[in-house]
């Protein structure tokens, strides 16, 4: 399984020299394995995975976390949605009252968007999750409701031996009033328990979330206490926060860890890094 | 260790951080949570007794109607809650594990989480008045 980051920061896109490192391309994931292809999240990162998406490829499966426009704005430039050769199912998450098909016509329409779902030369196969599992090729999904304002799933992507956990959105520490200490009581921790790689919301520092609690996102101290808890091998924090420079995120994970010990992993996730985990 | 689904933690967050009584049972009618409000009317504390199975708690508090009579659990809002999965409101007297006589009003409705999934219920108490 071999897995892509193709836009990792938070929010709002932030292009510029001092974002060069870790990137300025909100939420794209790219999971592959033999031929099945998967993209967590339609951020802004997508349109550069599509330019340079095999040529041969006839179907892909988008999921989508939520519905946030940070990770769905880059739907509409995803240029496999314009060749009529390429099957494209989009899943994402069940609201319980309106329909995801209506959901995303809101971006696909004027005046967010000029293009119409219907007006796409294949219109794209809607497929509804919540608390569940399915199998796409080889790959394993199971999704699962995370704490976050609206609708948000977390998945775990598990395919032969490996598994790999994406909460791009997630706080974590919300839910939990005794967090790190509760496994049963921590939004998140089925799905990541004993993953081999989880890329995980680490957007504020510990002093930026005292004041920004119960907006959906987590600080890095808390995305690292998570991923112990879970035990999990090789944390990448995720969701840098667009104010963030490379400079000001490498100096927040080397303060962190002056006084921290892990025993597994710890890295920023950075646009144009794959990861290969072995079946 | 399974985990809670997100709507159970979340209301859990909720009861923790509310100064009336609150308990959080599961479908089965099995107590996940009761805050500090709610230790007092049952005499117990969560930290000492953690979740408890409906066969336990039940049995922690005798509710009985004005005249000291035993009142059926059909009788008991939570209990109709989690039957029906409806809301369900009422008062009645309980003698609680610390001895005490209390009246209390208790509001109870279900916990039905995205997209229909119904996940157990919550019940508030208020110490009412005597009638």
């Amino acid at each position: 399984m071999k897995i892509t980051v193709w836009g990792c920061r938070g929010s709002l896109p932030s292009p510029g020299p001092e974002y060069n490192r870790f990137g300025g391309n909100t939420s794209c994931v790219e999971v592959e394995h033999n031929n099945t292809c998967i993209i967590l999240d339609g951020g802004s990162g997508i349109q550069r995975l599509g330019q340079y998406m095999k040529k041969d490829i006839n179907e892909l499966h988008i999921l989508l976390t939520h519905l946030h426009i940070d990770h769905t704005m880059g739907l509409g430039f995803f240029l496999p949605l314009y060749n009529p050769n390429v099957k494209v199912h989009l899943w994402g998450p069940s609201s319980g009252d309106e329909p995801l098909l209506n959901r995303l016509r809101r971006y696909f329409s004027p005046p967010l968007f000029p293009v119409r779902l219907n007006e796409l030369p294949s219109h794209p196969i809607i497929h509804e999750m919540d608390e569940s599992q399915f199998n796409i090729g080889d790959v394993t999904i199971h999704s699962s409701f995370l704490c976050h304002p609206g609708p948000t799933l977390g998945f775990r992507v598990t395919c032969g031996r490996s598994s790999f956990a994406y909460m791009p959105d997630h706080e974590v520490a919300l839910g939990s009033p005794n967090f790190p200490n509760e496994p049963e009581w921590t939004s998140g921790y089925a799905i990541a328990k004993d993953v081999d790689l989880l890329f995980h919301d680490a957007q504020y520092s510990s002093s930026e979330y005292k004041s920004k609690i119960g907006w959906g996102h987590s600080s890095m101290a808390d995305a690292i206490k998570f991923a112990t808890l879970c035990k999990v091998k090789h944390l990448a924090l995720f969701h840098h926060d667009p104010a963030h420079s490379d400079q000001k995120l490498q100096g927040l994970l080397e303060d962190y860890m002056k006084n921290t010990a892990c025993n597994f992993k710890i890295t920023l996730c950075e646009e144009g890094n794959s990861y290969h985990l072995p079946e | 260790m399974g985990q809670q689904p997100i709507e159970l933690i979340l209301s859990r967050q909720f009861a923790d951080s509310m100064n009336m009584a609150v308990f959080l049972v599961d479908p089965a009618g099995n107590l996940l949570f009761y805050n500090i409000a709610a230790e007092s009317i049952l005499g117990l504390r969560f930290s000492e007794t953690g979740s408890m199975a409906v066969s336990e708690w039940a049995t922690v508090f005798k509710p009985t109607d004005i005249n000291g009579a035993p009142l059926s659990p059909e009788g008991l809002p939570l209990v109709q809650t989690l039957t029906n999965q409806k809301p369900a409101h009422g008062s009645f007297y309980i003698d609680n594990k610390a001895g005490e006589k209390l009246f209390i009003t208790v509001t109870a409705f279900p916990i039905v989480g995205k997209p229909d999934r119904y996940l157990g219920a919550m019940a508030l108490f208020w110490k009412a008045k005597s009638e």
